[in-house]
């Protein structure tokens, strides 16, 4: 996307690389953004075209899909005439269930987010000429396509014998994770989630070091723009995290491979110190899926209300203090499991604390348009949206974080619901909002405002049918990771599966808008917003010259 | 207090537009197009569902106030109806306002939600205890330890319940996936402890009934108890809540509550008779008693 003919002044010339090398080889900021964001949509098609899969099956009661699919991918000889007596299938679905989610979170938010997003305009925000380590940064890129890799070849070898992929759930509890899967899927899973987490925590040192120590002459911390404050905070999440997680994965894999008995209660293991190690990453890890999407939010509502942030100081520890207490919250993923009444009476308080600080966001974002004069273009309407959706999956987060609802609600699709509100409706909104916020800075093409609107309405209607009747599924007792249902749920799941076909039309014009902006090529302004778009990269070119920022710049 | 019971009542009656009105809950199941919880028939249930119901007004109106704040402001602060944005970016007031209000709102909730969360999770003197076993082979044995020991000191009462097979759950008229070939049987208003685990090598399940607001995960290598106390005759459903392979929708669970004379006589044939056969027996009692309509 960084134009390699844009002017980059009086720089040496052969330090502009070209070709493969160029990406390969990458040492700039910009370019290893726009990777991870091309990364982030392939995987994000994937990822959705899995669960397209899984809302086609669950459109009506009974196995129509998922028997027909493994006789094609697996040959797996299913009668299908006869589909209760068949069983490809279902394993089948668990293991889209499994990688549509390991999909979108590790491989489409996070890289589109942090790698993408952050990777682009944190160093441009904070007038900085490139990320601390310019090569690690590569690194943190390229080690996601093997990963990816791993885990769509996982799909292909056995798991269960007689089956194939992987199809523990992404939280990957054992012991089905471990006897209940003794082919090598789960182990190409478990590489994969390894080499992610490595990205991961690479670019979170990156992220760190930049941030604190590259800000450009004046730019305190408390000057800095909300989005590299919600970057900051979330790698921290991130590094103090993801040891955790790989820790408990190799734990599995040594389980499974190596004789360990960490999770086997016969030999003294206990299969729920994994969800205590999986969960205490768990955790904080929706909440960097969010935190940046918060950044995001800001600098659009800011920028299109031509108002700055209400109450940044506010804004910024409201983010500091949902990233410290998310690390104390994880056992409410655990209500069900046999946990002590204290114990689950702590993690109910300490979890209903979260909500202080989102509502402060929330109510910030509001007083931010209050008094605002606002133009309601594209990324405008994702963060709408966004604030009034991510309200909704916030307060019934509040609902099941009262262990004794939660009781009733655990495992149904009230949590399906719930978390799908706050990531696709959440987070996936706050990334469409950067997407239209940023390409113009990015490409220096304008995007079509028609399509983005029209993107923007069609995806808001679709997600909205799909995932608010999956409430009262959940309420009625419906269980997740289900394939079949018995055939009372068959209402509600028929119209939400119709809310799936109208958010496939909206990628479908989503990707016909990009196809579009970059065959129109109309040239975008340095800085397309006017003037409430007052962070450092609406004073470079669209797109940015390949090193900017050689001269610092002085912030006042 | 008085506050906190109209709440209650309004919720109360919210709740019988979401759990009844398309779709009036039956006892044991959902119906089609249900949008609430199932009906409560233990204690539990009924706390769960009250506090569920003062959970929904509070959410229900806080959604409500943030989408009027939006909508007032798409009109009232559009570029074209104010061109000049105010620069207030500070407001004392309010930004205690709005840490102070979620605060007590949350404190609020909490009071009830810790009174229930005790409710569900201190184990009340048991009036009788059954053991669950989930299965590797994706369905749920069950003992009644309480019924009497063999020699060995196996249990003498002890079933598997598998799922009945489609064809069959039509011509019982059952629903299928919820329904069981032997359903567990239990004396209507007895203090009911459950021990719940998992085949020593087998995989995580999790043992649930809605409608008695319980829910507890079948752990290998675990013991895990949970209870109820069923208030009302009838059947009751539930299914499996922790994934565990490929039929992990395929192994419900059925719960027949029933008099306790009609335990007491279910229970004598089956110390001696097969599972099916005290089926068989109590079913026909039931429906000479007119409380059953499956075969």
């Amino acid at each position: 996307m960084s134009n390699a003919a844009a002017t980059h002044g009086h720089d040496d010339h052969h330090d502009l690389p070209t070709g493969w090398k160029r990406y390969v080889y990458s040492t700039n900021h910009k370019d290893i953004g726009t990777m991870y964001l091309w990364f982030a949509i392939i995987a994000g098609l994937i990822g959705g075209f899995l669960s397209f899969m899984m809302r086609l099956e669950l459109a009506e009661p009974g196995i129509q899909i998922f028997h027909g699919l493994a006789n094609m991918v697996y040959g797996a000889g299913c009668d299908m005439a006869k589909p209760d007596e068949c069983d490809a299938g279902k394993h089948m679905y668990n293991v889209f269930v499994t990688g549509h989610a390991l999909l979108m979170i590790f491989f489409m938010v996070m890289p589109a987010m942090i790698g993408g997003f952050g990777n682009w305009f944190v160093p441009l925000m904070i007038g900085a000429p490139d990320m601390a380590f310019p090569r690690m940064n590569n690194i943190s890129f390229w080690l996601l396509p093997p990963a990816l890799c791993l885990l769509l070849i996982s799909m292909f070898v056995e798991g269960p014998s007689g089956a194939y992929g992987a199809g523990g759930g992404w939280t990957l509890y054992p012991p089905l994770s471990t006897t209940g899967q003794p082919g090598p899927a789960m182990d190409y899973a478990i590489l994969s989630i390894h080499l992610a987490g490595a990205s991961s925590i690479l670019g979170a040192i990156n992220f760190i070091t930049t941030i604190f120590n590259m800000r450009a002459p004046g730019m305190t911390l408390h000057k800095m723009p909300l989005f590299v404050w919600s970057i900051l905070v979330t790698v921290f999440l991130l590094l103090l995290s993801l040891p955790v997680l790989a820790g408990a994965i190799t734990m599995l894999l040594t389980d499974r491979n190596f004789g360990t008995s960490f999770f086997v209660p016969s030999k003294g293991g206990d299969p729920i110190l994994f969800q205590h190690l999986f969960w205490f990453f768990g955790h904080p890890e929706v909440y960097i899926l969010i935190l940046p999407g918060f950044g995001i939010i800001s600098q659009i509502v800011s920028t299109f209300s031509k108002k700055p942030v209400f109450g940044y100081l506010g804004m910024a520890y409201a983010m500091v203090a949902i990233g410290v207490v998310g690390f104390v919250v994880w056992a409410h993923h655990m209500y069900t499991v046999g946990l002590d009444a204290d114990t689950q009476a702590y993690f109910l308080a300490a979890t209903m604390i979260i909500a202080v600080p989102t509502g402060v966001k929330i109510f910030s974002w509001i007083a931010t348009m209050w008094g605002g004069s606002i133009e309601f273009k594209t990324p405008m309407l994702w963060a709408l949206g966004f604030i009034f959706l991510f309200t909704i999956g916030g307060v019934t987060g509040v609902v099941l974080a009262n262990a004794g609802v939660d009781r009733s609600l655990h495992d149904t699709y009230y949590v399906v619901a719930h978390f799908h509100y706050v990531l696709s409706l959440g987070a996936v909104f706050a990334v469409f909002g950067a997407w239209y916020y940023w390409f113009p800075k990015m490409t220096g093409y304008m995007y079509s405002e028609f399509v983005g609107k029209l993107h923007f309405w069609v995806t808001f209607v679709g997600v909205n049918i799909l995932f608010f009747p999956q409430h009262f599924l959940g309420l009625a007792g419906m269980p997740r990771r289900y394939i079949d249902y018995p055939a009372v749920y068959a209402g509600w799941n028929e119209v939400s599966s119709y809310g799936s076909y109208i958010s496939f039309v909206g990628v479908v014009i989503f990707l016909y808008g990009v196809i579009t902006a970059y065959a129109r090529k109309i040239p975008a302004a340095d800085n397309p917003w006017g003037v409430g778009a007052t962070t450092l990269e609406w004073t470079l070119s669209s797109p940015p010259p390949f090193h900017q920022f050689s001269t610092l710049p002085v912030i006042k | 207090m008085k506050i906190a019971n109209n709440l209650v009542g309004l919720g109360a009656g919210l709740s019988i537009l979401t759990a009844s009105s398309a779709a009036w809950a039956a006892l044991g199941q959902a119906v089609p197009w249900q949008m609430g919880l199932q009906d409560a028939a233990t204690p539990v249930a009924e706390g769960i569902v009250s506090l569920h119901n003062f959970l929904l007004i509070i959410i229900t109106v806080i959604t409500l106030f943030v989408m009027a704040l939006l909508l007032y402001i798409i009109v009232k602060f559009n570029a074209k109806t104010n061109p000049i944005p105010s620069k207030i970016t500070h407001n004392t007031l309010l930004e205690v306002l709005w840490t102070i209000i979620p605060i007590l709102i949350l404190v609020a909730i909490a009071i009830p939600s810790l009174r229930l969360l005790y409710l569900q999770r201190d184990i009340p003197k048991a009036d009788m205890t059954i053991k669950v076993i989930g299965n590797a082979s994706w369905n749920w044995t069950y003992e009644y330890p309480d019924l009497g020991l063999n020699d060995d000191k196996t249990v003498k009462v002890s079933f598997t319940a598998y799922l009945k097979p489609r064809e069959e759950a039509a011509k019982d008229n059952v629903p299928y996936l919820l329904a069981t070939d032997v359903p567990v049987i239990v004396p209507v208003n007895k203090i009911v402890k459950m021990i719940v685990t998992s085949e020593p090598e087998g995989i995580i399940h999790s043992w649930t009934i809605p409608s008695f607001g319980m829910k507890i995960d079948a752990i290998p290598g675990r013991l895990n108890e949970d209870w109820f106390k069923a208030t009302k005759e009838g059947v009751y459903y539930g299914q499996c809540s922790e994934l565990c392979g490929k039929s992990h929708a395929f192994m419900p669970i059925e719960v027949h509550v029933v008099s306790q004379a009609d335990f007491d006589a279910w229970s004598e044939k089956i110390k001696t008779a097969s599972a099916e056969a005290a089926r068989e027996y109590l079913f026909a009692m039931l429906k000479a008693e007119g409380q059953l309509a499956q075969n």
